[in-house]
């Protein structure tokens, strides 16, 4: 079996190779996609084959300004990279024969240059770190998103990685690892802001011989995708994060759970748990050590509810993923029965650096009890909008104008909504808040998912809550009656404001449906399922009162046609006795 | 024509057996046949049944949760089009209202010629480039009623999605 330092030799060995010829990454994560990154590539080679030229081309990870993607990076042998934005396959010739072979750069397209110390600027182009969208970032977690192929784990050996690994294996107690991640005051980046050192320690106290480490990557979140931005760009770091968290509890098995469909997310991972396996670094005694551990991606259906965690393990075992009553908790009963720890793919995608380089690091990033970075995705009606990892500290408005531009259309910012659909919204007086777990929670949001989503002065806040309340209720698992029946209840109840049909008491109903689904839920799907309702009246009652009392929406956002999924559970639209009766729809 | 059911079995056992990731159940056997047949016949549950030692009702219970399933065949090309909040706000009903026209249909559902089926999705990953929608597993980003048109009137007549 190779030692680190073999494989670190090995891994050197190749990134030097790399950069011996022209090398050309672009942007392949889902944000790409969507914007024609794959129809780039496919030209790019055809047209590099033509050529004859020997260059690399790579798929990466996300860079986090998806308003410029796709993004195109070329590196020549020694040069600084170069790198163009909303590149289209007409732009390849201008690549290849321009850029590639007689140095013209294409001016349109040039975002800017990323030279590595002593590599001269190159002239006529900006400086890619003077870019907001990439200057004001501190890529901790997504530090390798962009710059190395996600399916190379020997790229990610030669970045650093799997230090942190080998150094909790060869130098540090399981003990030493979670004082070390305790002390770095890494707290959950799933929604609860738990503090991850101390979730650990509970499942250290079993002394079953399975335990497991649950990384949970379903995020069905609408206007949320920096879990499986990170999974595409640079899976190896959750693996080592879940086998440094394995090794500190004690565990023997790791699971990376992924919502199906998602199938970038998913084979990146599972190429990477390969390579991990062949490299020693996952499997019976990692790099030669005592310590086995094991990693397998496991798949829910489309569920949104699947993302809390003891739905997620009913998932798991194959069932509905309805969440279980707490107690006992995952640290006692998990999945399968085992004691389980459940971490968000943030979270443990922080570990690595933590380890390798140390707590007071950690700690020297973000404010008060808020540490590290947020990675915030910022969409709607904005300018730029992009998956940015920040320190946490910045206030809404410096990410909103600094990094995002500002609202699109020079247009004026009405109201903002966070941390996922159940976070609810805040008013355009909220710019001033800080991302900061408890200064959120003071302004009445949460950070949650990293959402962050930008809403114009054109905006009808009844149209809007009117699709949040769409969404909760589509997504109720059904489990606990107040959430399903409730959710129904106050849908309809919007629909009746959104066409000014209220009836009288609609308001006070409306106010004590919420408080039975917060009552009576057992999971935060119920609980926090009135949330969009309740901030969108406390912040923009005069929207409401312009539907409940003149009759008329005030800005017309609400002329559009109103639309909601088909219940497709085959039960749920016309149940007839046989139907009951075989346990098959009609 | 629909295979005749012992072909059909056979594809259905294969494709459970075939799974290669390392926990089994109900629900990855039921997600592997989906995969492999673009739906969940009666046959499948029973197989998954007898597989996973599991009960009929169990097996259905679990199929008729998760909204990806269906339990009939796929129409040839599957369109989704997202519509979460972000891409609700950035045009979201303009695009789905369009496709609603374009194929004739008064919501989600296969078009009568099994030509298209057309699916509301509510999140679809990529929220920065929205409006999204999705054709046959290819994401396209920033589009618009009468790009998300040209895109389903260009599909051709074999099987997308598969």
């Amino acid at each position: 079996m190779a030692t680190y330092e073999e494989l670190k030799q090995g891994a050197e060995r190749r990134w030097k190779e790399l950069n011996s010829r022209p090398w050309i990454r672009v942007g392949t994560a889902m944000c790409g996609q969507a914007a024609g990154a794959l129809e780039v590539v496919a030209t790019l080679k055809a047209k590099l084959a033509a050529r004859k030229i020997d260059a690399v081309v790579s798929e990466v990870g996300c860079l986090g300004l998806c308003y410029a993607e796709p993004i195109v990076d070329v590196a020549k042998p020694g040069k600084a990279r170069l790198l163009l934005g909303n590149v289209t396959p007409a732009d390849v010739d201008a690549i290849v024969d321009g850029y590639l072979a007689s140095n013209r750069v294409p001016p349109q397209k040039a975002l800017g240059y990323l030279a590595a110390a002593g590599q001269a600027p190159l002239a006529g182009v900006p400086d890619f770190k003077a870019l907001s969208g990439y200057g004001k970032q501190n890529r901790v977690a997504l530090r390798n998103g962009g710059h190395i192929d996600p399916t190379d784990i020997f790229q990610y050996i030669a970045t650093g990685g799997y230090a942190g690994l080998n150094k909790a294996l060869s130098a540090m107690k399981p003990a030493d690892v979670i004082k070390e991640v305790t002390d770095s005051g890494l707290r959950g980046r799933g929604g609860a802001a738990f503090p991850t050192g101390v979730k650990w320690s509970f499942l250290v106290r079993s002394n079953a011989p399975r335990k497991y480490i649950l990384c949970n990557c379903e995020e069905g979140d609408p206007g949320a995708f920096n879990d499986k931005t990170i999974l595409e760009s640079d899976p190896h770091t959750l693996l080592e994060g879940i086998t440094i968290g394995g090794y500190a509890t004690g565990s023997t098995n790791g699971y990376v759970f992924i919502r199906h469909g998602h199938d970038g997310p998913i084979n990146r991972t599972e190429a990477a748990i390969q390579q991990a396996y062949k490299a020693g670094l996952l499997g019976k005694n990692i790099l030669g050590t005592n310590f086995s551990f094991d990693i397998e991606v496991a798949l829910t259906g489309e569920s949104y509810v699947a993302g809390e965690e003891t739905a997620l393990m009913e998932a798991i075992e194959g069932h509905r993923s309805m969440p279980r009553a707490r107690p006992p908790f995952p640290a006692a009963y998990g999945v399968w029965g085992r004691p389980s720890n459940i971490n968000n793919v943030k979270t443990l995608a922080y570990a690595p650096e933590i380890i390798s380089k140390g707590a007071a690091w950690f700690s020297s990033i973000g404010v008060n009890k808020s540490k590290g970075t947020a990675i915030v995705c910022l969409t709607g009606h904005v300018q730029r909008p992009g998956i940015y990892e920040v320190a946490m500290g910045l206030t809404l408005g410096e990410v909103i104008n600094d990094i995002g531009g500002g609202v699109s259309g020079g247009k004026q910012l009405k109201l903002l909504q966070t941390g996922g659909p159940l976070g609810g919204v805040l008013s355009a007086a909220s710019t001033t808040v800080t991302i900061d777990f408890d200064e959120m929670a003071k302004a009445g949001a949460i950070l949650g998912s990293g959402g962050i989503i930008v809403a114009d002065s054109d905006t009808c806040a009844v149209d809007l809550t009117r699709n949040l309340v769409a969404f909760c209720q589509f997504e109720s698992c059904g489990k606990c009656f107040p959430c399903r029946i409730g959710t129904t209840n106050l849908l309809e109840i919007v629909d009746r404001i959104v066409t000014c049909q209220t009836r009288p008491g609609d308001l006070e109903l409306m106010r004590s449906i919420g408080k039975t689904i917060q009552a009576g839920s057992l999971c935060g799907h119920g609980q926090l399922g009135f949330n969009p309702i309740r901030s969108a009246l406390q912040h923009f009652a005069a929207d409401f009162d312009a539907h409940m009392k003149t009759g008329k929406c005030a800005t017309g956002g609400c002329e559009k046609p109103r639309l909601s999924p088909t219940n497709t559970r085959p039960f749920a639209q016309e149940a007839t006795p046989e139907a009951a009766l075989t346990g098959r729809p009609a | 024509m629909a295979a005749d059911s012992e072909t059909l079995r056979q594809q259905i056992r294969e494709s459970i057996k075939t799974q290669k990731r390392p926990t089994v159940t109900v629900l990855s056997s039921l997600l592997a046949v989906q995969d492999s047949l673009g739906y969940l016949p009666d046959e499948a549950i029973e197989e998954v049944a007898a597989h996973s030692k599991a009960t009929i009702n169990e097996v259905w219970g679990v199929a008729s949760f998760y909204t990806n399933f269906r339990f009939t065949p796929p129409a040839k090309h599957v369109v989704e089009v997202c519509w979460g909040p972000t891409c609700h706000l950035v045009g979201a009903t303009g695009i789905i209202q369009g496709l609603l026209d374009e194929f004739k249909l008064s919501g989600e559902g296969d078009t009568p010629d099994g030509r298209v089926t057309l699916r509301y999705n509510t999140c679809l990953g990529a929220c920065a480039q929205g409006p999204v929608m999705m054709v046959d597993h290819h994401l396209a980003g920033r589009v618009t009623p009468e790009t998300a048109r040209a895109k389903v009137k260009s599909l051709g007549d074999t099987n997308g999605h598969r």
